[in-house]
């Protein structure tokens, strides 16, 4: 047990040490997105009648920034690791493959929450925001967090120079999260792309966020709930076992 | 008693390349043991499958009597490991690398051996800068002191001096004797012979994957029987079989029997020829080393 706290405390040490990157700057980057897309939208577009367009925004916002820095924490942590060589530090300790994964992952959720909880408390002064079931929230976070954490622990150990690890974030990552309905509701687009929003897990997770603060959704909570939990269940699986595979860190 | 390392039938292929070809090898505890060959013969992929880092396509590898790959948790505990490669986290100092070291092989408060071993390395007024800040012979000693971080009883060492000056060298051999006086077993790779022949009481020779030499290095030194002689000479001698030109007036001469020298010196007399300076080279392990594989 020890080998896993000290490797989830360095985990988080990395990423307190540079907090100015890993925290703050995703926090200003959703309140900018925020006074943009508010400022633009707030009269014309309202979504859910008597839930005006920025209380509809914020909770999105939250959970985009959550996986993004969920996902950036593990594959960058890795990649470094990896390129730079100091893994080996790690693989030649007896840590078990499960310890190894179980680090990684909650050190990118609790980095996913503190940015998220970031961007929510700098969001309060833009919107009165209602918290209709919290434990719902929280077991959406960490099962969203804990999904794009575990494609960036798989993102991290395939990659092996940055240049794939950006095509993954760039190409995968950031559409899917960007094309979730994030700033609008899957409802106002054509027929074929509301069909095509339902393959994406992350409009469950943003959408199922949603209904968690103010009890709005655009497809059922529990369907969000089952989508996320069997995502998350079916990727962690596979990352575990290729972390047990020893794939591209033990030749 | 249990083998510190114990390697058998070992075979490592990466795709086109066969790194290992059927090693057997044991290394008894407490032993000072040096492994050499040139680039490419198999050092590095022996040690990390030994570390873990690399599995074996077949065979078997062994550290104080446990599977690398059944009994992997107890096997690394068993094992510490230098890497050849100069790595480091940057985001750390020296003193926070070596806890979270000693963290990842279960030991939560370490403190009094991270002081000692930050001591013995001459690593003390160092240890809470970042490893940015630090020069390479520093960033080697954080690596032999991570390496030592749990105790292990048998240390490898993939070449640790590659690159480092000769302070850091008898500082670190000072403290790798002590470890091996203790008890603890040593394996050392290095491209220094000189190192090798001084500190190994037992070498092996891997070339292509595949070991040529096993022996003590008293027995390798002594498998050389042939004997060099150098001299500086007032005149050009005839030709002499063996006697060839050195630079300048220095002549080089390879026997087997001493009584060729003396033939040689009854024909420089006749030749009219003074010898103005003699020494007798004795061969080194480098000249064994080269010997066993170009021959291998």
């Amino acid at each position: 047990m020890t080998g896993f706290t000290t490797l989830l405390y360095k985990e988080l040490l990395r990423f307190w040490k540079v907090a100015f990157q890993t925290i703050l700057a995703p926090i200003v980057t959703a309140m900018l997105y925020l006074l943009i897309f508010s400022h633009v939208l707030e009269e014309r577009v309202q979504v859910y009648p008597g839930i005006s367009y920025t209380t509809f925004l914020v909770p999105g916002l939250i959970m985009m920034s959550m996986l993004q820095n969920a996902f950036a924490n593990s594959s960058s942590s890795l990649i470094q690791s990896k390129i730079t060589g100091n893994i080996v530090f790690v693989l030649v300790a007896p840590l078990s493959y499960l310890e190894f994964f179980s680090a990684y992952l909650l050190a990118a959720v609790i980095r996913g929450l503190v940015v998220g909880v970031g961007v929510g408390l700098v969001t309060v002064w833009f919107t009165d925001l209602p918290l209709m079931h919290p434990f719902w929230l929280l077991a959406l976070t960490v099962l969203s967090t804990g999904i794009l954490a575990a494609l960036g622990i798989l993102a991290g150990m395939w990659a092996d120079k940055f240049d794939q690890l950006a095509a993954f974030q760039n190409f995968l990552i950031m559409p899917l999260t960007f094309l979730s309905g994030v700033f609008y509701s899957i409802h106002s687009l054509p027929t074929f792309w509301q069909a095509a929003s339902h393959w994406n897990p992350v409009f469950y997770m943003i959408d199922g966020f949603r209904w968690g603060f103010f009890g709005r959704s655009d497809v059922a909570p529990g369907l969000s709930l089952l989508v996320v939990a069997v995502c998350f269940v079916a990727i962690s699986g596979f990352t575990l076992l290729l972390i047990r595979r020893g794939y591209k860190l033990r030749y | 008693m249990t083998a510190a390392l114990k390697v058998a039938g070992l075979v490592k292929q990466y795709r086109q390349a066969r790194a290992l070809d059927g090693v057997d090898l044991e290394i008894s505890q407490g032993e000072f043991f040096g492994l050499l060959g040139p680039n490419g013969a198999g050092k590095t992929t022996l040690i990390n499958i030994l570390a873990g880092l690399a599995r074996p396509t077949r065979g078997t590898a062994e550290v104080m009597g446990l599977d690398v790959t059944r009994d992997y948790a107890q096997a690394r505990r068993a094992l510490g490991v230098v890497p050849q490669e100069l790595v480091y986290d940057p985001f750390f100092t020296a003193r926070e690398v070596l806890r979270m070291q000693s963290g990842y092989f279960g030991i939560r408060k370490n403190d009094d051996w991270i002081e000692h071993v930050l001591h013995n390395l001459g690593l003390t007024p160092y240890a809470d800068r970042n490893m940015r800040a630090l020069s390479g012979g520093m960033k080697r000693r954080v690596l032999v002191a991570q390496a030592l971080m749990h105790k292990p009883p048998v240390i490898v060492l993939d070449e640790p001096t590659a690159g480092v000056d000769v302070d850091l060298r008898q500082t670190l051999w000072q403290f790798i004797r002590s470890l091996n006086r203790e008890g603890h077993t040593v394996v050392l790779t290095t491209h220094y012979l000189e190192e090798a022949e001084t500190l190994c009481e037992r070498i092996a020779m891997l070339k292509e994957g595949r070991l040529v030499a096993l022996d003590s290095t008293r027995n390798l030194l002594s498998r050389r029987h042939d004997h060099q002689a150098q001299f500086r000479l007032d005149g050009e001698p005839s030709a002499v079989p063996g006697l060839r030109r050195g630079q300048g007036s220095c002549w080089q001469f390879g026997f087997k029997e001493y009584l060729e020298l003396e033939n040689l010196m009854a024909r420089l007399r006749a030749d009219g020829i003074k010898v103005l300076e003699m020494q007798l080279l004795e061969p080194d392990l480098e000249d064994v080393f080269t010997e066993i594989i170009q021959s291998a």
